[in-house]
């Protein structure tokens, strides 16, 4: 068949089939995707779909043509997309009858100690692959060999990771591992230098933003202006992050609409009154649209105002002043329940891009930070270690 | 009889009294039909709890009032037996998985997968979805924190994720990037005076504006603390006024005491004294933070200026020990101040 080699023809060719044979599955499942969390609902479908990594991209739709596959090792901050490429990786070679018996997912929700890594992995790529139904080659590759998908592989222990490291090598005829993590120094080495690395790199302002409207246009949400660079620059670069901020705050302002309508007798006065009180769930007339405030209110980004009141107020004074200022201060926020390491993170941004305060005396207070952020990772009380945090500083401040 | 803050604990989203923009986004949120995982995040004695109980009301009718406790067997990998208590209705579940310590991760996992693979059986229920509540969520070891990450995507139609913690600090950001955060604030004084005075009508005592005042700004915006202190005057005077004393805690009192002990004399047979204080007060099992915090803020107003930042910064430091090390770690910090 002369379009075997090409993706398109394939694709077209599935489209086809399921069109014919599965109208009436497609039915059921329709009705929970409303439900769905978007971040399933737009997990890329294909290879083409996954947004940004197009290195990482090319290289995969590469061995879909060439039937060989590394074993693969896929690394990056969350929310990048490695799991979707992954899965969508092996749709795209399976197909939806073959994925079962061909792909193993294991992530960190299942047991993975050295035991399963013994039996359930090593059973599993030890199996023979059966073959496909006749004519299915024609619509997905299915190429001679299963994938392990290892999940959150940074969670394993090391005597689970040591397991794997001959097993990989025996059966690599038939199998093909992909290891996914957030941190490649937590694989150990062995491992490591058996697999063909992929770094995932964060999404670029253009690509999240495009992928972000594009959801935003399909959910029928309205944004305000800005709102989707406030989603970005809220999330670092997450795009699942991004996702569930968009998906919250357009439920907030759709579902304020719904219950307007449903109980529109008894509670009407009630809506209006929360209008004058809380403009930013409801915007006047313009109710279903998304606005800049919500989404850092979902995001839990502390009003400049609060973080700019803090830093007037560590500027340095007589000492005792300064305590006085800041604890009060510092007493409130923690009573409004920001949380520290937010604190902590916007509180840096402010100071490091801070031009009146010379070199070396951002280094000493970037040390601090450095510290406080241990702290807290720790389970440090908050309260003691913010206001340690603004006392340092402010006395580092002191010095010049 | 109950507790006024039993007694009085707002059953329903229309009756909480302050957060109205926070009670409305939750009814929205609970009405819209997909309901998100949740991380609800704030001070002790802010509302969590009760915001919750309330949305899940809303979610599902009086039925998850119905609650029963339960009590499961778990068996970790080397075959320990694990004894786990579960709060649950036929809606939701209610967990806290620090109870058994290091083995959270075997209970987070075998637990939420089941309630995860098995579907809603009946009809008639509002959801399809089960709610399972997870206490304390700041203190799940890391590697619960990591099973319950692709959990939470896989099994979405089936189950929804309350999490409550006091800080987001210790929730890994994996997981945050999976809920929805809510922050709830402590009330204002005013809120907590508010609550007061409605409370106080509806026991029928004798309302005392200024001992209000006095209690919400004692309890540090923490409005269990400050009911029970309501309670407790009340029950110790017959009528209150104005300038009724608000009889603080016993452990209080000592740790008071402790700072003053401190600033009298800085000399070796003082710290003695202050160590058998502390000894006592560990014995009663108030926990080491607590005592370090207290007494820190006690020793603020009585020294000098200058050395309230050196204050600040050694307790921040011995406070963070305590967390990572041993309980008595911080006894030579006290010296140093002295």
């Amino acid at each position: 068949m002369a379009s075997f080699f090409s993706n398109k023809d394939r694709a077209a060719a599935a489209a086809a089939a399921a069109n014919g044979a599965t109208s009436s599955k497609t039915v059921a499942p329709r009705e929970n995707q409303a439900l769905q969390p978007w971040v399933e609902k737009y997990r890329p479908r294909t290879l083409k779909d996954v947004t940004a990594q197009d290195h990482t991209t090319t290289v995969l739709q590469r061995t879909l043509q060439a039937s060989n596959l590394p074993h693969m090792l896929f690394y990056g901050p969350p929310g990048t997309g490695k799991t979707s490429t992954i899965l969508a990786l092996a749709k795209e070679l399976f197909g939806p009858e073959m994925f079962k018996s061909r792909v193993l997912e294991l992530n960190a929700s299942d047991e993975r100690g050295i035991s399963i890594v013994r039996e359930k992995v090593k059973d599993f790529a030890r199996m023979q692959l059966s073959n496909p139904p006749p004519h299915y080659k024609d619509r997905h590759p299915c190429p001679p060999y299963k994938i392990i998908i290892l999940d959150e592989a940074d969670s394993m222990t090391q005597d689970a990771q040591s397991a794997l490291r001959r097993t990989m090598e025996t059966y690599s005829k038939i199998t093909r591992f992909c290891l996914i993590c957030n941190y490649v120094t937590r694989i150990i080495d062995p491992l490591a230098s058996r697999c063909s690395k992929f770094r995932f790199k964060t999404l670029d302002q253009g690509n999240a933003k495009k992928r972000l409207e594009h959801i935003a246009q399909t959910e029928n949400a309205k944004l305000e202006e800005g709102a989707v660079d406030t989603l970005i620059k809220c999330s670092e670069g997450d795009l699942r992050k991004a996702i569930t901020f968009l998906q919250s705050a357009a439920r907030l302002v759709g579902a304020v609409k719904v219950s307007q309508a449903k109980t529109n007798g008894h509670s009407k006065k009630k809506v209006i009154e929360d209008d004058d009180d809380d403009p930013m769930d409801i915007d006047g007339g313009d109710s279903s649209m998304v606005t800049i405030r919500s989404i850092e209110e979902i995001a839990g980004v502390i009003p400049m105002s609060i973080v700019s009141g803090l830093v007037q107020a560590m500027q340095p004074k007589a000492r005792g002043v300064v305590y006085e200022a800041v604890a009060e201060r510092v007493t409130d926020m923690i009573a409004d329940g920001w949380s520290a390491t937010q604190v902590v993170t916007q509180l840096y941004q402010e100071i490091i891009f801070n031009d009146t305060i010379s070199n070396k005396q951002k280094g000493k207070i970037v040390m601090i930070f450095s510290e406080v952020d241990k702290r807290l990772v720790d389970g440090a009380d908050e309260h003691l270690t913010v206001l340690d945090l603004i006392l340092r500083i402010s006395s580092i401040l002191a010095e010049s | 009889m109950a507790l006024l803050v039993d007694k009085y604990r707002p059953r329903s989203l229309e009756t909480l009294t302050y957060h109205a923009d926070l009670s409305e986004r939750l009814r929205s949120l609970a009405q819209s039909g997909d309901f998100p995982h949740l991380l609800v995040y704030g001070p002790s004695g802010a509302g969590k709890k009760t915001r919750i109980v309330t949305t899940l009301r809303e979610l599902y009718g009086p039925g998850v009032e119905k609650i029963k406790i339960d009590s499961r067997i778990f068996q970790t990998t080397s075959n320990r037996k694990l004894e786990f208590n579960i709060v649950s209705s036929v809606y939701h579940l209610e967990i806290t998985p620090s109870d058994v310590g290091n083995f959270d991760r075997v209970v987070v996992q075998d637990l939420l997968k089941e309630v995860a693979q098995t579907q809603q059986v009946d009809q008639a229920a509002r959801q399809r979805f089960k709610v399972v509540v997870i206490n304390e969520a700041d203190h799940l070891s890391r590697d619960a924190q990591a099973a319950l990450r692709r959990t939470m995507e896989k099994y979405s139609p089936n189950l929804r994720l309350i999490l409550l913690a006091n800080s987001t600090a210790n929730i890994i950001a994996p997981i945050r990037s999976r809920t929805l955060l809510v922050r709830v604030a402590a009330p204002t004084h005013d809120d907590i005076c508010k609550v007061l005075q409605k409370v106080g009508k509806a026991e029928g005592w004798a309302e005392a504006e200024g001992l209000n005042r006095r209690i919400a700004r004692d309890s540090g915006r923490n409005l269990r603390r400050a009911l029970l202190m309501f309670e407790s005057v009340h029950a110790q005077n017959e009528t209150v006024t104005d300038k009724t004393p608000i009889p603080p805690p016993d452990w209080e009192a000592l740790i008071a005491q402790i700072a003053d002990d401190i600033m009298i004399e800085h000399t070796p047979a003082q710290i003695l004294i202050v160590r058998a204080k502390l000894y006592d007060l560990l014995s009663h099992c108030i926990p080491p933070s607590t005592i370090l915090k207290t007494l820190t803020f006690k020793l603020i107003p009585k020294i000098d200026d200058a050395l309230k930042g050196d204050v600040i910064k050694w307790s921040a430091f011995y406070e963070h020990r305590i967390r990572t090390g041993s309980v008595s770690s911080w006894m030579p910090g006290r010296g140093m101040w002295s």
